[in-house]
């Protein structure tokens, strides 16, 4: 796809990280993550370490500090639920500025806050460093079923279509003066929903009555296979030998 | 309710990803069935659908809104392989290009919220278009009961993880109390949209309806002369398969049964991160037990069974057999009742009602 439709998750650039093949660099990211989950959470320099190993791939790929922190609030609604965890949790109570606080909640809250927190960073990074078509090519090298990155692709191509379908008739209800205020306002907006399946399902009909008139037989030819060299994955691997590394020490220390 | 990162322990998280890629694997083969070769341009244009639609804000009151989830709208829009795989890549999709839910705990994700959802809400919508008379309506109520039922149901499933893995030092019945309280009132929200919508389609287009491929007139030729010729219902309408899931129930049931038991077994072998600083500290001197821990399920290790391990093990294969147990129950009761009205209306055709 040309220009227009990169998505806005995808920040264009020339780093070694935009270079790396996008199979590299999601088994480096799941690998990471993997490594993370499994430190144990009294080892809390070792999250600090793992942030400091994010944050220089995201020097590396020369993203701003700002467009990272901006995409990081999807977790706000979790960090919510972490806040909870202390007053709800069992166990020995502490008192910390005249709240009683269970002590095992504190540290529930601190081990999703941090190993979430490192991983939502993690794909974040990943998805400003990789194109979405690139991101697709490589889970079809990692032996993800084609069929399944078919549908994938299919609803990454079409997701801004669909979309697109659905504002235009948020448009059409209230260019004839519909406010959606609650319940009551429901069954119009359902039947939205449904009129939007409709034609997404008789869009996919057309679809395929193309694809079949130009030659498609159930398989999408791969045009750009990715391949990575032993340098390119040894590269990309880095991230994920430190953090086990990290990892190990945290079990050997705690 | 994506799971993020850390939120389920290691082992489980790798279990319920095998768990995620069986049922992922059982749902590509299915999806062939359901679409044949337009499968990937059909179900892409659907996940696309589900995707968008769960942006569509539902205003409830003084500010909030709800939106749909969507798994049981799939399931009885495009069938229930289908409506697992269109979940599962929008899943996907989120949690590697969103940061939504988090990449180790995928395979939570996908089974609670793709897998569960869908089958508890197709399972049920079946079984009550199978009791409720044909027509629009029982098409309606029916999904409305399936979505109301699915969300809970996920919830739950949630809840049953965490027990098993969850790295929160909750306890179980808390937990259990609040996902399924929250989520109650999420799948009233769920089941209000998911009907109308149904409803809509069933109105403008019965036939993309999977789940109303029964309702829908066979077509009548009315030639010049008076001759009527009724044609069968589409012949792509999918006969009930007898054969097919039974096989995959059972290899359901042992699935589960082996990781409820084995995965339990290697779970418990190494006490939680905190459970080992509470022992070790001396902490756990003065641990309060929660109310209910006189069941004999209590803490997931069954009474008077000596060996933790096993003990922990046996628990979970205990609790799938009950799960089992009250599902099969309320499948039985609808069978039977079925099986009854058809005996008494069709007495000619014992074969139906003898299945059972």
């Amino acid at each position: 796809m040309g220009a227009g439709h990169s998505h806005k998750l995808y920040r264009h650039g020339h780093s070694p990280v935009h270079a790396l093949p996008p199979h590299c660099k999601l088994a480096a990211v799941f690998c990471f993550v993997l490594a993370v989950v499994a430190t144990p959470r009294e080892a809390m320099w070792a999250f600090g370490l793992y942030a400091l190993l994010l944050a220089g791939v995201a020097a590396l790929a020369r993203l701003s500090p700002g467009f990272l922190l901006r995409r990081l609030l999807i977790e706000v609604p979790f960090v919510a639920f972490a806040v909870l965890m202390p007053f709800v949790a069992e166990g020995e109570r502490i008192t910390v500025l005249g709240l009683s606080l269970s002590e095992s909640g504190l540290w529930s809250a601190w081990n999703i806050l941090a190993k979430g927190t490192l991983g939502v960073a993690a794909s974040v990074l990943l998805a400003a460093t990789t194109e979405l078509r690139s991101v697709l090519l490589g889970l079809q090298r990692l032996r993800m079923p084609p069929l399944l990155v078919q549908i994938a692709s299919f609803m990454i191509r079409y997701g801004d279509v669909i979309a697109d379908e659905m504002r235009r008739m948020r448009i059409a209800r209230e260019s004839r003066g519909f406010t959606a205020r609650g319940p009551a306002q429901w069954g119009v907006l359902a039947k939205s929903a449904g009129a939007l399946f409709i034609r997404s399902y008789e869009r996919g009909e057309r679809v395929h009555l193309a694809m079949v008139s130009r030659g498609y037989a159930g398989a999408m030819p791969v045009i750009d296979e990715a391949t990575a060299t032993r340098a390119q994955w040894s590269y990309a691997a880095a991230l994920p030998a430190t953090a086990l590394a990290v990892c190990l020490l945290g079990w050997t220390l705690v | 309710m994506h799971v993020p990162d850390g939120f389920i322990d290691a082992p489980v998280s790798v279990a319920t990803g095998a768990v995620a890629a069986a049922a992922v694997a059982v749902s590509l083969r299915g999806a062939r069935r359901e679409l044949d070769e337009r499968t990937a341009p059909l179900a892409g244009l659907v996940a696309a659908f589900i995707f968008a639609v769960q942006m569509l804000n539902f205003p409830v009151a003084a500010g909030t809104s709800g939106h749909l989830l969507g798994g049981a709208l799939a399931a009885i829009l495009v069938g229930p392989y289908t409506g697992v795989l269109c979940v599962s890549v929008v899943l996907i999709m989120q949690a590697v290009l969103f940061a939504d839910g988090g990449l180790t705990a995928l395979g939570v994700n996908i089974t609670n919220m793709a897998v569960v959802t869908v089958v508890v809400a197709y399972l049920l919508f079946r079984g009550l278009l199978r009791v409720l008379p044909k027509g629009r309506t029982s098409l309606t109520a029916a999904s409305f009961v399936a979505a109301l039922i699915s969300v809970p149901a996920a919830a739950l499933a949630f809840t049953g993880m965490y027990a098993l893995g969850g790295t929160a030092d909750v306890a179980i019945g808390k937990v259990a109390v609040a996902m399924g309280g929250v989520h109650v009132l999420i799948g009233i929200g769920e089941a209000a949209i998911t009907a109308a919508t149904v409803s809509a389609v069933a109105a403008v287009r019965p036939d993309l309806v999977h789940g109303a491929k029964g309702l829908v007139k066979p077509l009548e030729i009315r030639t010049a002369d008076g001759v009527t010729e009724v044609l069968p219902a589409s012949a792509s309408a999918p006969a009930a398969t007898p054969r097919k899931p039974r096989r995959l129930l059972i290899a359901g049931v042992l699935v589960s049964l082996v990781l409820a038991g084995g995965v339990s077994f290697y779970a418990s072998s190494n006490p939680d991160g905190l459970e080992k600083v509470a022992g070790d500290k001396g902490m756990d001197k003065n641990e309060k037990d929660h109310a209910a821990k006189d069941s004999p399920l209590a803490d997931y290790s069954t009474k008077d069974v000596g060996d933790e391990r096993l003990s922990g093990g046996l628990a979970g294969v205990i609790g799938v057999a009950a799960t089992l147990a009250v599902g099969s129950g309320v499948f039985v009761v609808v069978r039977r009742r079925k099986g009854a009205a058809e005996a008494a209306s069709v007495p000619q055709e014992p074969v139906a009602a003898g299945r059972d």
